[in-house]
């Protein structure tokens, strides 16, 4: 006969075993956790800081962080999602760390009004990636996303790139709700404007 | 509805999150506004054009070392 097993532990996510083991002292769990995450840990970094060895090292950063504070880990949140606000925060001072005496937060450059009314409407060819090779599409895509406020990047990055909810983005970040939408809503449409300048559907005798 | 309301309800359309009344309104206003149309498609390849391309990829050889470097701290109690 089937057992019926309590239904909050068929709810609890399967990191947070792997947690209260190595919270027990089985660092074998915390290893589960760091091959886990590391990628995404190591892309966000690298997305907010722009520079691979700051990366490298708020990637270090964040898991021991995170496996010395993991007795405040209360479990009402992800694992992923703390472990993701301890690395915002740790390339965030990185950030701060190398442009001394200037404030670095999310909250720079948002007051900009570009992108809130699409101008560009040309329409994009079809499959408009496969006019450029995967270095070259990927120089495009780097260079036109380190162009957008620091706001309105993490903010994308997180939330259409990494999957996060709406909800996960403003605890992650420390903002309303309303602010991760505005946000968003801002960096779609810029990344979609820029983004035009290369994909635009050409026209007869163009180049 | 004009391309201002359009655009404001972008988002909750891409993401799927639109009340089935106002998805009528929506769809009358794409039929006859070409602008709104390029901007949602273009808008939805923006989209998943980041989602499939991988910009920062974490090599092997500097995953193994930094993650060995990471564990090794781990064990010493950081």
């Amino acid at each position: 006969m089937a057992t019926i097993q309590p239904i909050a532990e068929n709810e609890r996510h399967p990191d947070v075993a792997l947690v209260d083991r190595a919270r027990s002292g089985d660092v074998s769990a915390y290893d589960q956790l760091v091959r886990k995450y590391d990628r995404q840990i190591f892309r966000i970094a690298q997305h907010i800081t722009q520079n691979r060895e700051d990366a490298e090292d708020v990637m270090q950063d964040a898991f021991l962080k995170a496996y010395e504070k993991l007795d405040q880990f209360q479990g009402n949140s992800k694992f992923y999602t703390w472990l993701v606000r301890i690395a915002v925060n740790e390339s965030l001072m990185r950030l701060r760390r190398r442009r001394t005496g200037k404030m670095v937060s999310i909250d720079e450059d948002v007051e900009t009004e570009e992108g809130s009314v699409p101008r560009d409407l040309a329409d994009w060819a079809p499959d408009p990636e496969q006019n450029y090779t995967t270095s070259e599409l990927n120089r495009i895509l780097r260079k036109t996303i380190q162009g957008l406020p620091q706001g309105f990047r993490v903010v994308f990055v997180l939330r259409d790139v990494e999957g996060l909810s709406t909800e996960e983005t403003a605890e992650t970040l420390g903002l309303s709700i309303p602010a991760v939408k505005s946000r968003l809503l801002r960096a779609r449409l810029q990344l979609r404007e820029r983004l035009s300048r290369y994909f635009k559907r050409k026209k007869v005798g163009e180049k | 509805m004009t391309c201002t309301e359009f655009i404001a309800m972008l988002d909750d359309l891409i993401d799927g999150s639109i009340a089935a009344e106002t998805r009528s309104e929506i769809e009358e206003h794409l039929r006859g506004c070409e602008h709104c149309v390029v901007t949602l498609n273009t808008t939805r390849k923006t989209i998943e054009i980041y989602r499939s391309h991988t910009l920062y990829e974490l090599p092997n050889g500097l995953r193994e070392r930094l993650h060995k470097a990471i564990m090794e701290r781990c064990k010493r109690g950081c």
